[in-house]
């Protein structure tokens, strides 16, 4: 029996440790290639400003990447530790996608970081600026299969179910790679780490101007990131638009959350700004609407009707009755592989398993083929997701990506007419700025993930079955163990960065000795203040 | 269908050489880790021993992650039943290593003893305990894990986290951690100088001498222990699951193998010959020669855990018939075929640039160059 109450701790942790672990991987992203194109300035033109600049960013890029690494290794043995159903149920795919990140990605991002680091002197100017580009390709792959493996959770294909061996298996390498959801969630995602570091970037550069330090590093700083963003936020908000459509296709019950969308109406439909939305009575209590709107917005046309929660609880009442039957034919099939009988009813079936599956949790033992109406009822509501948190996670998000967008309008406007540093108020709200794209990221995490929910594999395996075994009170030890060392963590990363924010470039002094190897006395080996 | 059951062999073999990867590459930087406050009596000596390994600390630990992602791949049950059969046990394992990314970066940002202090704690920690645990998973491995499976293969576990960690799997884990101080002092020894290089030296020759005792008891505890043995399977070419098999239990079984095939005494012997060489290279100044012996004793170590369970991998000390053994456990053909098609192409890659890495990096590290370098840990 799976106790509900560990699933719902299970849930709790991997939300927790996902969520810190994003504070620090969209920074690292963006980041990674805006020091890279420092570098390259700094390499074709020869301006030694330029390698100040990347060795600064470098550093600061360091503090986050440390606690990247550092979150990413609970990620990466989280499956196996709090979700082994799940892990054994689909690792057969889900496993390949990990282990060509290390592969592929991670060994080359983690080993080509410590030359960065510590390969200034060592390498020529050309190699470490390759150097410098291979972490940052290495970082970016590693979205790309991260998201890979969570494109299949969010819109399994490539897979078949094998009834013998009891879970999913590869059916094509290709279909996994090239899901609609991985690839436009991969640009998506690793283009908000982009406008993540952009904002960044110009925050802390005019945090710099405000106060009139480091001038020629800000000012520097601010326009490459200015561009740099502008373009980003575009892209990103293009692809999440994709995305969006993307999504609404593969997933119609996370876009009925998404805009509170209760019945299936006659389109076009009206778009929700705001709603106060009522699970329990599966209705607005309060909406505020643009009618029309919805229907284009999502589907490209005037017609097309959009599900609304409505029609998909009875679509899931259908699906999970049909379920009830593969999983009996399973189990006969399981207690004698030769049931001829039990083969076909299996697959007549097949494609509701999973529905099957999601209404044991409410089924007397946890069978499924006991399963009476009223837990049929309760499952198949459970299909419409949290509807009030993903609706507002996703205008949270949607507001902070236009905010981002005008930001960066203006800010290229300024900065490309030199008038930056006299826009004062503007550099105030650069620094306001600085706490914007992380809430997208968390904001857009939450709508992926909660909006798939009931299941962790959608419509396939559903997120009560997933977990592993474990009782109530481990599952208590553990979170409260990751609370309080992550809050440690956070403390401390957030107490280094202010302070390297703060001494700034300059902190560096001259130690006056052994100037061999640099050409300037920027560039000449020195040592911050307190190293 | 006979490929596949080679394929399953092939990635028997290869999570055979991921965990050496941990445990040389890995192990050398926890090693380090674990000695950093005896090689290193002043703040400066410690940092030069941090130097030494700076650069590479975080692309060896890759090892220790792909690890795991290729576990998931090609061993899912394997994934999913290990990790969390041993959740407790797992997740210091995981709580110790997450503090060391932040000990190597945020150690010397401040300049204030008790700082320092505290994260050269966090470093030995963070060395000690996740070796400690790593050569005691492998001793469970070896006892048999309490689990058992559902009919659709869920896990369920008994047993508490103290019996995970036993005596038995306790001498594992004390023989990992003396094997990884070997390789952490063999390359301090490489690229360190004077106080830092006799003190490791003197570590390497001792750990070496430790672990071969270490080594041996574990033998002779291993003759007493109850090993497993399969009686009745499905073809080993074919998909199964664990649920299709009979095992049994008989005290010595893990020696089965050995008396079946006596060549295979070679790797136990191995692991003499080479840890008291390395021991003789390390006492005569020749530290190249000492890390790389030392590399060899952990793939004669790890080798003749391999060869005693083979085709076991995780028996199940509460019910012996649901073990996972090399035919059960693994992924589909599909899996397997296309994951050896990227090992392939990308390990070659990955030592080659590697060794490019190391090769950069060669040479002696002393307080000055630590001192005068703004990178430096």
């Amino acid at each position: 029996m799976i106790d509900p109450l560990v699933v719902e701790l299970s849930r709790w942790q991997f939300a927790a440790t996902a969520l810190f672990h994003f504070l620090f991987v969209p920074l690292t992203l963006g980041l990674t290639f805006i020091v890279a194109a420092m570098e390259t300035v700094y390499v074709t033109t020869g301006r030694t400003i330029y390698r100040e600049m990347a060795q600064f960013w470098g550093k600061l890029l360091l503090i986050n990447f440390a606690l990247g690494v550092a979150t990413g290794l609970t990620m990466e043995f989280q499956f196996g530790t709090n979700w082994s159903f799940y892990s054994s149920f689909v690792g057969d795919i889900f496993g390949a996608p990990l282990a060509v990140e290390g592969l592929m990605a991670f060994f080359m991002e983690s080993t080509f970081i410590g030359l960065m680091v510590f390969g200034w002197e060592r390498l020529s100017k050309i190699q470490h600026l390759i150097v410098t580009y291979l972490v940052a390709l290495g970082s970016n792959l590693s979205a790309l299969w991260i998201l890979v493996a969570n494109g299949f959770m969010q819109a399994p294909e490539g897979a078949v179910f094998n009834p013998l061996t009891m879970r999913m298996e590869l059916a094509s390498f290709a279909e996994l790679i090239f899901g609609h959801d991985a690839q436009s969630k991969f640009v998506h995602t690793s283009i908000a780490g982009y406008v993540t570091a952009a904002i960044f970037v110009c925050g802390v550069s005019a945090f710099y101007m405000l106060r009139k330090q480091h001038m020629e590093l800000a000012r520097r700083s601010f326009r490459m990131a200015a561009l740099f963003g502008v373009l980003s936020a575009v892209g990103v908000i293009t692809l999440g638009d994709a995305l969006g459509f993307v999504g609404g296709h593969a997933q119609p019950t996370k876009l009925a959350a998404m805009e509170a969308l209760w019945r299936t109406e006659k389109p076009p439909v009206g778009f929700n700004v705001i709603a106060i939305p009522d699970q329990q009575k599966m209705e607005n209590a309060y909406e505020l609407q643009i009618p029309y709107l919805l229907t284009p917005l999502v589907t490209r046309s005037l017609d097309h009707v959009i599900p609304g929660a409505d029609t998909l609880v009875a679509q899931a009442k259908q699906r999970i009755v049909s379920g009830i039957e593969a999983v009996g034919a399973l189990r006969a099939l399981q207690d004698n592989p030769e049931d001829e009988a039990a083969l076909s009813r299996f697959l007549a079936h097949e494609d509701d398993l999973g529905y099957g599956f999601l209404v044991g949790a409410y089924a007397p033992d946890q069978d499924p083929t006991v399963a009476d109406d009223a837990a049929i009822e309760r499952a198949a509501r459970d299909a419409i997701p949290s509807v009030a948190t993903i609706f507002w996670s996703f205008r949270v998000m949607v507001a902070c990506g236009l905010l981002m967008l005008m930001f960066f309008i203006l800010a290229v406007i300024y900065t490309l007419r030199n008038t930056v540093e006299r826009q004062r108020w503007f550099l105030g709200a650069s620094v306001l700025m600085l706490p914007v794209p992380w809430i997208a990221c968390e904001a857009g995490w939450l709508v992926a993930e909660i909006g798939r929910q009931p299941w962790t594999v959608y419509e396939v395996l559903p997120t009560w079955m997933s977990v592993s075994t474990h009782s109530a009170g481990y599952m208590l030890f553990s979170l409260a163990g990751f609370l309080l060392l992550y809050s440690i963590f956070i403390v401390i990363e957030m107490f280094l960065m202010l302070r390297a924010i703060r001494q700034g470039p300059s902190s560096h002094r001259p130690t006056g000795s052994a100037g061999a190897a640099g050409e300037t006395a920027l560039a000449a080996p020195v040592r911050s203040a307190e190293v | 269908m006979e490929i596949y059951l080679l394929l399953k062999v092939l990635w028997w073999l290869l999570l055979g050489v991921l965990l050496m990867g941990v445990a040389i590459m890995v192990g050398m930087d926890m090693g380090v880790g674990t000695i950093l406050r005896l090689v290193g009596r002043t703040d400066a000596e410690r940092r030069v021993a941090l130097n030494i390994i700076g650069p590479h600390w975080d692309g060896n630990q890759v090892w220790f992650i792909l690890g795991g992602g290729a576990i998931f791949a090609a061993w899912p049950l394997i994934y999913a039943t290990a990790f969390s059969g041993l959740y407790v046990v797992m997740l210091l394992l995981l709580w110790s290593m997450i503090v060391r990314p932040l000990g190597f970066e945020y150690r010397s940002k401040i300049d204030l003893p008790a700082w320092r202090s505290a994260w050269d704690w966090a470093l030995f920690v963070s060395g000690f305990v996740p070796m400690l645990v790593f050569g005691a998973a492998v001793g469970n491995m070896l006892q048999g894990v309490p689990f058992r499976f559902e009919w659709n293969l869920a896990s369920v576990y008994s047993g508490s986290f103290l019996s995970l960690l036993n005596p038995f799997a306790i001498l594992c884990g004390l023989l990992a951690v003396s094997l990884s101080v070997y390789m952490g002092g063999a390359m301090l020894m490489n690229r360190g100088e004077d106080v830092l290089y006799r003190r490791a030296q003197r570590l390497v020759v001792r750990s070496g001498l430790v672990a071969l005792a270490l080594f041996s008891l574990g033998g002779i505890w291993v003759y007493f222990l109850d090993g497993y043995q399969l009686v009745q399977s499905p073809d080993p070419a074919i998909a199964q699951t664990p649920l299709q098999q009979v095992v049994e239990r008989a005290v010595g079984g893990w020696l089965g193998n050995y008396q079946r095939t006596p060549l295979l005494w070679l790797i136990p012997f191995s692991v003499y010959a080479t840890t008291l060489l390395g021991v003789a290279a390390a006492r005569s100044g020749r530290s190249h020669l000492a890390w790389w012996l030392g590399a060899l004793a952990w793939i004669g170590v790890i080798g003749t855990v391999g060869a005693a369970m083979f085709p076991f991998m995780m028996p199940s000390s509460l019910e012996p018939s649901h073990s996972l053994t090399v035919w059960n456990a693994s992924s589909s053909q599909l899996t397997l075929t296309w994951m050896t098609g990227w090992s392939v192409v990308f390990v070659p890659l990955i030592l080659w640039y590697t060794s490019w890495c190391f090769w950069v990096m060669r040479g002696k590290v002393n307080e000055r160059d630590v001192a005068s370098d703004e990178h430096a840990y």
